[in-house]
């Protein structure tokens, strides 16, 4: 029975964790590293308000909120998401606005072993496999998807492909050497510079724009609104900057 | 419709061959380990029971460390031309590690419930050690063996974490049930879902159910 406080330590700790003062954010996984730099400041700016992050792909992120996650700002990685979390009014549409700009990029492992230089080489036969995220629920693949229809090369691109959840897992696979060429954002190809290589930047048929918005419902709406004024501001769009965000 | 056929038969295939891998495993370890005296014998047990309660991502992780191009056995696998990430056979042993400990575990109780008598009445009669095993050990052991195959079936079946991060999500040659539902519920199909959910749940409940019918508990009840 020594045991008991310690039981009951563990049943209650951390329980403070999700307290009222805290913002969620429900942002795409691209903006994992530019985001919580801009939570920092921004917790710095408002003592008292404790930034969450949720990070995931965006389509995750809105079936979540569409679902009645407890959110109060949900940011995507492409337009389509944002779209649909309109039609099923999860986000308040006067909120939306874009804060970000990105490209896509053809990555490989440092340690290449089969040379890559445009997404036409990735017909090859020595290219075995190809990480992007899944079109049906992840921006970077509706972007590859996007990009590689356009030039002709989905069909054998995709027969190639490995789908990953979001882009940080396509990037993972690229790192780790077990895919042959990936596509990710260039800001996620600038935080594993010592494991990947740039191999081409490809144009997209759409503009790469990141929307925000609060959340519909959202408790804190108010504050919800501020956080989403500081990653515009000045401040925030130098952070965003600072990771290879460009301004929308 | 017709796409729900091509990732059920690879979970078929999947848990066919991780639940025949683990009744030649599972089993040898299970003999070995009823038979062993050793202090050191419930150590090893609990090692091996480890993929029980270890969270699927824990295993997940080993394998891609371990057999993944720049993992341990990374070069050596490539130097063979064996590739188990993004592969199928890397899914057979994802579900293979997670399955194994249901299998042991029940064949060791199987094992240890044959009433030693009986192999030492065989040894007498002039057996060798082989054929007590295959002919007196085994055949008593047989049906708790089957239930912890047929759990070990529709463990394999629903295999998902580990499964995921070591063979990936390629559609048609990687993505089982339990992976396409999860793309299905992220990319928001809910009736692609619902089907393959259905079909998962109507699996596992017959495994469960024949493998509560094999149990040895089942025999003594009915038959007292």
């Amino acid at each position: 029975m020594r045991l008991r406080p310690l039981v009951a330590l563990l049943l209650f700790v951390g329980s403070g964790a999700a307290g009222a003062a805290d913002l969620v954010v429900s942002a795409a996984s691209s903006l994992t590293d530019a985001f919580q730099a801009v939570g920092k400041a921004y917790e710095v700016k408002h003592p008292g308000t404790h930034v969450v992050f949720n990070f995931a792909a965006s389509d995750v992120l809105l079936r979540q909120i569409a679902s009645g996650a407890p959110a109060d700002v949900f940011a995507s990685a492409d337009q389509a998401a944002m779209d649909k979390a309109v039609a099923a009014k999860a986000i308040d549409p006067a909120t939306r606005q874009d804060f970000a700009s990105n490209r896509l990029v053809l990555i490989v492992p440092k340690d290449v072993t089969v040379k890559v230089a445009s997404p036409a080489d990735l017909k090859a036969a020595t290219v075995k496999r190809v990480a992007y995220g899944d079109p049906a629920s992840v921006p970077v693949g509706r972007y590859t998807k996007a990009a590689l229809e356009q030039q002709g090369l989905w069909d054998a691109v995709s027969a190639k492909g490995v789908l990953a959840q979001n882009v940080r897992q396509s990037l993972d696979y690229v790192a780790r050497g077990e895919v042959e060429a990936g596509f990710v954002f260039a800001t996620d190809a600038a935080i594993a510079k010592d494991k990947v290589t740039v191999a081409a930047v490809v144009p997209t048929p759409k503009p790469i724009t990141y929307p925000i918005a609060v959340v519909a419902g959202s408790k804190q709406a108010k504050e919800a609104s501020g956080f989403e004024s500081f990653v515009q501001s000045a401040e925030g769009r130098s952070i965003l900057a600072g990771f290879g965000f460009e301004a929308p | 419709m017709g796409a729900i056929w091509v990732p059920l038969a690879l979970s078929l295939k999947v848990a066919l061959w991780a639940t025949a891998i683990n009744l030649v495993l599972g089993v040898a370890v299970a003999f070995g380990l009823s038979r062993w005296r050793s202090p050191v014998r419930e150590v090893v047990d609990s090692i091996l029971t480890l993929p029980l309660v270890l969270p699927p991502t824990v295993l997940g992780y080993y394998l891609l460390v371990m057999l993944g191009r720049r993992g341990v056995f990374g070069g050596w696998l490539d130097r063979m031309d064996i590739q188990l990430v993004f592969t199928w056979q890397g899914a057979v042993i994802a579900s293979t590690l997670v399955a194994f400990p249901l299998v042991q575990k029940a064949a060791r109780a199987a094992f240890e419930a044959v009433d030693p008598q009986l192999e030492s009445a065989a040894r007498v009669l002039g057996l060798r050690e082989a054929a007590v095993f295959f002919r007196v050990s085994l055949p008593l052991a047989a049906r708790g063996i089957a239930a912890g195959a047929l759990l070990a079936f529709a463990r394999a079946l629903g295999e998902f974490g580990a499964t995921l991060m070591i063979a990936g999500n390629l559609p048609g040659r990687t993505q089982t049930l339990s992976v396409a539902i999860y793309a299905a519920v992220q990319a928001g199909d809910d009736e692609g879902a619902a089907v393959m959910v259905a079909v998962t749940s109507v699996t596992c409940v017959v495994a469960l159910l024949l493998a509560a019918w094999l149990a040895p508990n089942h025999l003594r009840r009915v038959r007292p």
